[in-house]
């Protein structure tokens, strides 16, 4: 029951991570219709800026754990959000009343780009960051002598999550932009009828969705203590996972996706086999679209001639 | 520098110096911040596993100017060309030249292949590329079926690849089969693998047909890595036999070929004969392809490509006809993959990965989806561009990604091939790339 407990406490933070990338996935799809197959680097290069910007404001003496954290958060956030905006300008907006694989394999061919760019600019080789953030509780002592344990990491990555996830929810309900995204979604057409900007909106969602996934690499930065060039591509095929579980095109589902994969992959690993916890996960993916082709919250798909 | 610049009409088509270096200006700001980070500071993990770092800012400098300069050639090349959709400018009589020169190509092409090992027999490079370049012609030939014929994207085509690798290692190592026994053998498995993944993703469209795919061809590749005790793991199987002369061995022993033949034995006449065999199996692949588009079955598939709602109107079984594209290009990626294994004498996992399933997709795109001719000189294109960048291996995939981006703006129907249907109402109309966005065309 403990190591339950503990692997629950795991899975919900792993979760959170996919959740904050699927987001991503998700609003892009709802407003694109494209797979934003470069998302997944894009959280990868989040990651990346968060590491070096730890690094700098270390170097230069900064001490404060917490001054350092949101430096870091407001930094990383802000030029992968320009990663976004510009990918989406160069490699999507041209494209987008092209064929109907065009931006897709546009997309496949930017997320070469970046996962080379790392290695080219940062070296093939994993990063390790001390750990940042020490410490933590413990919940439940078990009678065999198995602790549950809380860290302030997963503390850290939970309450980070909440509250983007509200900030986020505010923009998409109550404000100008939200209103746009929204009518964009429904119909482009319409809304730049009635003075929508659909092309800023658009460019202004990719926006978002890398700056969420900024926070997602920054989280992961924090919880595993490594970068590399490659973890873009599985944790987006996860984060796909997640949109697609969740229903692809709703935001709530997203996060619930997430939450979901993060759990079945690390009950997965705990009580059947680490090797294959990815296979799980791609193999949820298929069976999810077989029998579930809308997802848990999404809305059919009407099939238009 | 000698443009004027622009009075305070706005409204001239062509912006003026001013407009081109604000713009520049952007540019170059933007990748100030965006590799300010990235590129400016170099992280590496110390000797004693903590994170050091140094500086590049020459680099940073470099690339920032090089953005800068880009944006401006960029500008007023745009303004040089003019707005976009004002081509055919090429006059009729060289256009008539380009009609005969289109058609004699495949012919000059073909009998040049067939005499490449006689020109360069000496020459172990160019045959071992030829060889290359022929896997991914098969390779390409093959994924056509699937995307250019059929339109289903399938991002997951190297497990069929892998399939076929890995049943001719097995069944040879352990059960001493011939490569001649396996070839079919190889080419069934695939196709059987096509079809179970093809029954779940029968419902779905476009980008979710993509990712799945993707995920299946990771399946596979993560299955060969973790099931040891079968495929070696991440050691892959080694000492897979050579090819034989339809069962006489290509050795310089007494019952070899050459032994035989009563020539001297040369080594040269391995890398030959598996030329001729991957010319062989992708001109087959051709061969049955063409064919099949003949049949209704390869009608089917085209009508399914340009629209799947209208196929399933006029009565066209939408399941076959996905099931048979699937197994028909796995099946050819088999061979492909029997091939592969034959000639390389060890495969392992880390042959098959996404980049691979990328790279045989591009080949296609580049050629036009659907074109058999483009498709193969696509192949040549791209595997000849990345022996090119054989000295700069680690730009080699971001050369390729970028190509694949800009291919995408520049020319989203391919390069080189159309893709307009073997049958259509008498008088044919080309259709816009913005007649098919939304499943019109």
């Amino acid at each position: 029951m403990d190591y339950f407990a503990q692997q629950l406490i795991n899975g919900i933070v792993l979760g959170s991570i996919y959740g904050l990338i699927a987001i991503g996935y998700t609003m892009v799809y709802g407003i694109v219709g494209m797979i934003n197959f470069a998302h997944g680097d894009i959280f990868m290069i989040g990651g990346f800026i968060a590491l070096i910007s730890f690094l700098l404001l270390v170097s230069l003496g900064l001490t404060a754990v917490p001054v350092i954290l949101l430096i870091v958060l407001l930094v990383s956030m802000a030029i992968t959000a320009l990663y976004g905006w510009t990918i989406e300008r160069i490699a999507y907006r041209p494209l987008r009343h092209s064929f109907r694989l065009a931006p897709m394999l546009s997309a496949i061919g930017m997320s070469f780009v970046l996962i080379n760019y790392s290695q080219i600019a940062q070296g093939a080789r994993v990063k390790p960051v001390p750990p940042i953030i020490t410490g933590g509780y413990t919940l439940h002592e078990g009678s065999e002598g198995f602790v549950v344990r809380l860290s302030n990491v997963q503390i850290i990555v939970v309450v980070a999550t909440i509250v983007l996830l509200a900030i986020f929810t505010w923009l998409v309900s109550r404000t100008r932009l939200g209103r746009d995204m929204r009518a964009c979604e429904q119909d482009q057409t319409m809304a730049a009828l009635l003075g929508v900007d659909v092309d800023r909106t658009i460019s202004m969602t990719f926006v978002i969705g890398a700056a969420l996934a900024a926070v997602a690499g920054m989280m992961y930065l924090l919880y595993y203590g490594l970068v590399d060039f490659f973890m873009g591509f599985v944790a987006g095929i996860k984060a796909f996972t997640a949109a697609v579980l969740g229903g692809i095109g709703s935001l709530p589902g997203a996060m619930l996706g997430g939450l979901l994969i993060g759990l079945i992959e690390t009950l997965w690993s705990a009580y059947f086999s680490v090797e294959y916890k990815d296979v799980a996960a791609f193999s949820i993916l298929i069976i999810v679209l077989i029998f579930l082709p809308t997802g848990l919250l999404g809305r059919p798909e009407v099939e238009k001639v | 520098m000698t443009a004027p610049v622009p009075g305070p009409t706005k409204l001239s088509r062509a912006p003026g110096v001013a407009f081109i270096f604000k713009k520049a200006l952007i540019s170059a700001l933007v990748a100030l911040v965006l590799f300010s980070l990235m590129i400016g500071i170099r992280t590496e993990a110390g000797p004693t596993g903590q994170l050091i770092y140094w500086t590049r800012f020459d680099d940073l400098a470099a690339m920032v100017a090089t953005v800068f300069g880009g944006s401006i050639v960029v500008e007023l090349l745009r303004q040089w060309w003019g707005p976009v959709g004002t081509i055919r400018i090429v006059p009729p009589a060289a256009q008539n030249g380009l009609v005969v020169a289109r058609r004699a190509i495949a012919p000059v092409l073909l009998i040049f292949t067939f005499l490449v090992p006689v020109i360069f027999y000496d020459q172990r490079y160019i045959l071992d590329l030829g060889i290359l370049v022929l896997t991914y012609v098969m390779l390409g030939w093959g994924l056509n079926v699937v995307v250019g014929l059929a339109g289903l994207l399938d991002l997951g085509y190297v497990a069929f690849y892998a399939v076929g690798a890995y049943s001719y290692a097995l069944l040879s190592t352990n059960f001493g089969l011939s490569f001649w026994v396996c070839l079919p053998l190889a080419g069934i498995l695939a196709a059987f693998w096509g079809v179970l993944l093809g029954f779940p993703v029968l419902r779905l469209r476009g980008d979710y047909l993509a990712i799945v795919t993707l995920a299946f061809g990771e399946i596979i590749r993560l299955v060969i890595i973790n099931w040891q005790s079968l495929t070696g793991g991440p050691n892959g199987v080694s000492g897979i036999p050579r090819p034989t002369f339809f069962g006489i061995p290509l050795t310089p022993g007494d019952n070899g070929l050459a032994a035989r033949l009563g020539i001297e034995f040369s080594p040269t006449h391995r890398i030959v004969f598996l030329f001729y065999l991957i010319l062989a199996l992708a001109l087959l692949t051709n061969w049955v392809t063409i064919r099949l588009r003949r049949l209704p079955i390869g009608r089917a598939w085209e009508a399914l490509r340009e629209d799947e709602v209208a196929c399933r109107a006029l009565g066209i079984n939408t399941t076959t006809t996905k099931l048979t594209a699937f197994a028909t290009g796995a099946m050819f990626g088999g061979f492909a993959g029997a091939f592969f294994a034959t000639r390389q004498g060890f495969i392992s996992p880390e042959s098959f990965t996404f980049q691979e399933s990328a790279l045989v997709l591009a080949i296609v795109v580049l050629g036009g989806m659907g074109s058999q001719l483009g498709v193969a000189l696509a192949a040549l294109t791209m595997i000849g561009g990345f022996e090119l960048f054989r000295g700069f291996d680690q730009y080699r995939m971001l050369v390729f990604g970028v190509a694949m981006v800009l291919l995408m703006i520049w020319r989203p129907r391919g390069l080189i091939g159309h893709r307009a249907p073997t049958v259509f109402l008498e008088r044919s109309q080309a259709i816009s790339s913005e007649l098919t966005s939304e499943g019109r065309g």
